[in-house]
C-alpha cells in the first residue's frame, strides 16, 4: 500500500505556510514556471535555482533551500504528481498523475457512522480541505479524465461544495467527477437546484443504498432517518437531472436483503444511471466490526448473481467490484470489472499461478492483509 | 464495540401503523396474492392477512419488513413510499399525453385471399368502389400529423394492401413531405403474395417494415387462408425470405390468427415459426368477430379452449427455452413488462385508460374514422358505434375530442370499472370497450360473463402460479418483462 503521506526531513525551509506544488524532473523549466514547482533531483542533475522546494533521495543533498528528503516510501513519486508541503517538516500526496483514479479527500467529518466505514468520521474542523481542493483543482492537469471527491460526508459544505464543482467545470472542463455521498442532503430540492445550476456535463453522485428495509440501512449507517432521507435525496437528484450511482457494499448485514434491495432499485430507482455491488473493504471500523460483517464471498456467489440478473433484466447498468473471478459464478461476468484504483488490483500469492490473473479484479490491500475467501482457487 | 447501537435502536419504538391502498386475492397453499394501484405485488400467508388489516402485525415479523418494503404499509420509521408510489404511477400513464401512435391506413378492400375470418376484404377488381382515394389520403395523412405524438407510425392495412401499392408510395412521400419535426415511420402489412422488387426497392429506401401473416405449418396456413393456387403459405414463406435479404432480419415480424383449426396444432404452429427464423410468436386470443360473436358460446367454451391452447403453447416455449433455445410468447411478454416495469408497453388489448383511439386509430379506405381495427370490423358486420368521424366532414378536435370516442374510453376505465377496482390484477390489465360493446352491448360490460375477464384472470393467474412453483421460469419470466 502506498504511504500518501508522512514526515520527511527539510533542510533551510524557508516556506511559511503549507504549500501545493506540481513535481518536475526537469532542471531546466522556464523560470516563471519553478516558482509553482518542486524540482524531483536525481544524482547528476546539474544545479537549478529558483524552484519553490527540491525533493531529494539521496544524502547528497542539492544544497538549495526548501529541501525536503524522501525516504524510499515516496519512490513512486513521479513529475506531474501534485504535493503538499509542510514547512514543518511533513509531505502529503494529492495527486498522482499516473493513476487513472484520483481521489480527492473534502472532509473527514460525517452524519452517518456505518459499521464499515473506510475512513471513520472524526468531529474536527477539517474546512481547511475543501480550500486546499479548490487551491488543487486550478493544478490538476485539464487532460484528466475521471477524479472523486470523498468525505467523510461532502455534502456538510453545502454551497461550498457547489462552488467547488463549479471551479471544477471551469479549469477541468472535460474531467467527470465522482462524488461519494450518503445524499441525504439532496432532500432539499433547493440544493438539487443549485446543483443543477452548476451544469456540469458529468457529475455523478454516487449514494448508497444498503437495504429496502429501512431498518437494516439505519442500522448499517447508524442513523435514524437515513433511508427515507437517501431515496428522497435519489428521487431530487434525478428530477433535477443529475447523475446517480447506487453503491451496495455487500456484507454479512446487506447480503440477507441484496436480492429485494435490487429489486427494490429495479421497481423504485429503475431511472438511475449505475448500480455498484462491492466487496468489503477490510479497513477503518470494518476491522473493529469483523465478526458482524465478514461473509465469504463464496457463501454469496449465487446470491450475486441473483442481484444482478435482477438489475440486467431491469436494464440498470451494473458493475460489480472487488471481487475475485474464483469466487464468483460466471453469469456475474458481464458486469465484473476491475478497479481502476491501483491499490484495489493487488494478489495473494495462491494467484500467481492463476491463468485469468490478468482478467481479475484481485483484492483490496486491506483484505490481502487481514481477510480473504477461503475459497481463492487458480484457474490452471 | 459499543459505540454502535444494535439493530433495535434503529426499528421505531411501537408497531403503529397505516395502511397503504391495496387490494387482494386468495391463492394456492394458503396464500393471498397483494397488489396496489402502482402494481407492487406480494404473496403473503394467509394468517398474515387479517392482523396485517387489524394493525395487529408486529414490526418485527418478517412479513411486515417484506409489507413495509414493498409499500403496503407506512409506519413512524418509513413514508417514503407517498413519495415512491406516485412516480410508478406517473410512469404508467406517461405516454397518455402523447396520444395516438399509430394510425393505420386502409389503402384497399380488395384481397386476392378468401380468408374465412376475415369481416372486411373483398374479392373484386374494383377499384373505385374499395380503393382509398389521394384526396382521402391527404386529409387522413393530415389529421395524424396532428397528433401530439412526436413519433408516429403509419401502418398500411388491407384488403391486401399491397394492391394499391402506388397508393401507399403517395402516402409515404407525402407525410414525409409533411411531417416538419414529427418523425413518421412505416410498417405495410400484408400477406407477401403480390410483392415485387420494385415495392421492396420502395421500402428499403424508405425504411418500411414488413408485417406479415403466417397462421403455421403449410396445410394449417392454407386451410385458413384460401387463395387461388393454394399456395398462401409457399408465397408468405418466400416472401419472408425476399423481405429479409433486401430489409434485413429485423424488418419483417409474423402474425397469427387463431381459428378453430388452431387449436390441437400449438406445437406444430410455435415450430413454423422457429423454422422460419422467428424469435416470438403471439398466441392471440380467438377473435370474436364474425362466427364466433354470433354463437354466444364465446365467453364460456370459446375462452377456456384457447387458454388450454395458450398454456400449452407457452409450456412447450418454457421448454424451448430451457433447452437453449430463445423464443418469446409476446402476449406473455406483454403481461410481464406491466407486472415488472411499470412501463406501458401500449399493447392496444391491454390499456386502461382502453387504447381504441388512443393507440391506434384507423383511416377506413371510405374516409370513415374507426377507433380500433375491430372497430372496422365491427363496422363491416353493421354497427358503425365506434365510427368516430369521417376526414372529409370533420376536423381533428370533433374526431378525437368526441363523444363517440372519450365515453366508452370514459365508461370502460377499469379503475373505476365495478369488479375490476377491486380486481388484483386491474393494473395487469385493460378495457376493451369494442370487445364488451360486440358481445353485451355496452362499452363497459358485465366482468362475471366477460370472455375478456375470464381469459386474461386466467393468463394472469397462471403467469404467476409458474413462477412461484419455478425459479427458471420466474427468471425466463423477468427476461421477457426486460
Amino acid at each position: 500500500m502506498l504511504k500518501l503521506w508522512g514526515n520527511v526531513r527539510g533542510e533551510n525551509i524557508s516556506l511559511k505556510a503549507p504549500t501545493l506544488v506540481t513535481l518536475t524532473d526537469n532542471p531546466c523549466l522556464p523560470d516563471r514556471l519553478k516558482d509553482e514547482h518542486a524540482l524531483l533531483t536525481c544524482q547528476g542533475m546539474p544545479k537549478a535555482e529558483g524552484f519553490r522546494a527540491y525533493l531529494t533521495r539521496d544524502d547528497a543533498g542539492f544544497g538549495q533551500p526548501n529541501e525536503f528528503r524522501l525516504d524510499n516510501q515516496f519512490d513512486y513519486l513521479a513529475p506531474g504528481d501534485i504535493v503538499r508541503l509542510d514547512p514543518r517538516g511533513k509531505i502529503a500526496c494529492l495527486f498522482r498523475k499516473n493513476t487513472n483514479y484520483n481521489t480527492i479527500l473534502l472532509t473527514e467529518q460525517c452524519n452517518h457512522y456505518c459499521l464499515m466505514c473506510s475512513q471513520p468520521p472524526k468531529n474536527i474542523d477539517d474546512s481547511w480541505l475543501l480550500s486546499q481542493a479548490m487551491d488543487l483543482i486550478e493544478k490538476i492537469p485539464r487532460e484528466t479524465k475521471i477524479l472523486g471527491f470523498s468525505g467523510g460526508e461532502p455534502t456538510l459544505y453545502g454551497s461550498g461544495l457547489v462552488e467547488l464543482f463549479r471551479k471544477a467545470k471551469n479549469y477541468l472542463p472535460t474531467t467527470m467527477l465522482d462524488v461519494l455521498t450518503n445524499g441525504r442532503a439532496f432532500k432539499s430540492t433547493e440544493y438539487c437546484r443549485e446543483m443543477q445550476d452548476v451544469n456540469h456535463h458529468s457529475l455523478m453522485f454516487a449514494i448508497p443504498i444498503y437495504s429496502d428495509d429501512p431498518v437494516t440501512h439505519d442500522y448499517v449507517v447508524q442513523s435514524n432517518g437515513a433511508f427515507d432521507e437517501t431515496i428522497s435525496g435519489i428521487l431530487n437528484l434525478k428530477a433535477s437531472q443529475q447523475k446517480v450511482e447506487v453503491r451496495i457494499v455487500i456484507h454479512k448485514q446487506t447480503i440477507e436483503r441484496l436480492v429485494r434491495t435490487c429489486e427494490f432499485i429495479s421497481r423504485n430507482l429503475r431511472f438511475i444511471d449505475h448500480v455498484a455491488l462491492m466487496g468489503l473493504e477490510i479497513t477503518g471500523f470494518t476491522r473493529a466490526n469483523l465478526a458482524q460483517l465478514w461473509i465469504d464471498p463464496f457463501d454469496y456467489k449465487n446470491e450475486l448473481s441473483e442481484a444482478v440478473g435482477v438489475l440486467r433484466h431491469a436494464g440498470v447498468p451494473t458493475s460489480v467490484y472487488n471481487h475475485q473471478l474464483c469466487v464468483i459464478n460466471d453469469d456475474v461476468l458481464g458486469s465484473y470489472r476491475k478497479s481502476i484504483s491501483s491499490w484495489k488490483n493487488e494478489f495473494i500469492d495462491t494467484c500467481h499461478e492463476c491463468l485469468r490473473k490478468s482478467e481479475c479484479g484481485g483484492f483490496f490491500s486491506s483484505s490481502k492483509m487481514y481477510r480473504y475467501s477461503d475459497h481463492i482457487q487458480p484457474f490452471q | 464495540m459499543s459505540k454502535f447501537l444494535s439493530r433495535q435502536g434503529f426499528n421505531s419504538g411501537e408497531s403503529t401503523y397505516e395502511l397503504m391502498p391495496f387490494r387482494f386475492k386468495r391463492v394456492e397453499n394458503n396464500e393471498v396474492l397483494l397488489s396496489n394501484i402502482a402494481g407492487e405485488h406480494l404473496f403473503i400467508h394467509q394468517s398474515k392477512l387479517e392482523p396485517f388489516i387489524r394493525h395487529e402485525l408486529d414490526n418485527t415479523d418478517p412479513t411486515f419488513i417484506e409489507l413495509r418494503a414493498r409499500h403496503f404499509l407506512t409506519d413512524n420509521k418509513t413514508k417514503i413510499a407517498r413519495d415512491l408510489l406516485p412516480v410508478k404511477v406517473r410512469t404508467r400513464y406517461k405516454k397518455l399525453p402523447e396520444f395516438t401512435r399509430l394510425h393505420m391506413f386502409v389503402v384497399t378492400l380488395r384481397c386476392e385471399h378468401s380468408c374465412p375470418y376475415c369481416q372486411v376484404s373483398r374479392q373484386s377488381d374494383d377499384k373505385i368502389a374499395f380503393d382509398m382515394t389521394e384526396a382521402t389520403a391527404l386529409k387522413s395523412i393530415e389529421l395524424a400529423l396532428r397528433s401530439p405524438s412526436k413519433h408516429i407510425k403509419i401502418e398500411f392495412q388491407g384488403g391486401e394492401s399491397l394492391l394499391n401499392f402506388d397508393l401507399i408510395r403517395f402516402i409515404v412521400d407525402n407525410a414525409i413531405r409533411l411531417s416538419g419535426e414529427k418523425q413518421v415511420s412505416f410498417v405495410i402489412a400484408t400477406n407477401l403474395a403480390v410483392i415485387d422488387d420494385e415495392m421492396l426497392d420502395f421500402c428499403q429506401r424508405h425504411e418500411i417494415d414488413i408485417s406479415t401473416s403466417l397462421d403455421g405449418p403449410e396445410d394449417l396456413h392454407n386451410a385458413n387462408r384460401p387463395r387461388p393456387g393454394k399456395n398462401s403459405h409457399q408465397k408468405t414463406i418466400e416472401g419472408i425470405k425476399r423481405v429479409r435479404d433486401v430489409l434485413g432480419v429485423d424488418h419483417v415480424s409474423a402474425l397469427m390468427t387463431t381459428t378453430k383449426a388452431s387449436l390441437d396444432r400449438v406445437k406444430d404452429i410455435v415450430d413454423e415459426y422457429l423454422a422460419n427464423g422467428f424469435y416470438n410468436i403471439f398466441l392471440r386470443p380467438l377473435s370474436p368477430y364474425g362466427f364466433a360473436i354470433r354463437t354466444r358460446a364465446y365467453a364460456g367454451y370459446d375462452t377456456d379452449r384457447w387458454f388450454e391452447f395458450y398454456k400449452e403453447g407457452l409450456e412447450y416455449i418454457i421448454e424451448l427455452n430451457r433447452q437453449g433455445v430463445e423464443f418469446r410468447e409476446f402476449y406473455t411478454s406483454m403481461v410481464l413488462k406491466k407486472i415488472f416495469t411499470f412501463e406501458d408497453p401500449g399493447y392496444v388489448d391491454l390499456m386502461s385508460p382502453a387504447g381504441i383511439g388512443l393507440a391506434a386509430v384507423v383511416y377506413n379506405y371510405d374516409g370513415d374514422v374507426y377507433a380500433s381495427d375491430e372497430s372496422r370490423m365491427l363496422a363491416e358486420m353493421g354497427d358503425k358505434t365506434f365510427k368516430i368521424g369521417n376526414v372529409h366532414q370533420n376536423n381533428y378536435e370533433e374526431i378525437f375530442l368526441g363523444d363517440a370516442l372519450l365515453e366508452p374510453i370514459e365508461k370502460s376505465f377499469a379503475f373505476s370499472a365495478p369488479m375490476c377496482n377491486e380486481c388484483v390484477f386491474e393494473n395487469y390489465c385493460g378495457a376493451d370497450p369494442v370487445f364488451h360493446h360486440a358481445t353485451m352491448g355496452d362499452a363497459l360490460g358485465r366482468k362475471p360473463e366477460s370472455g375478456f375477464c375470464r381469459r386474461n384472470m386466467k393468463v394472469f393467474e397462471y403467469i404467476f402460479q409458474r413462477m412461484r412453483e419455478d425459479s427458471y421460469v420466474e427468471d425466463l419470466f423477468h427476461r421477457w418483462a426486460a
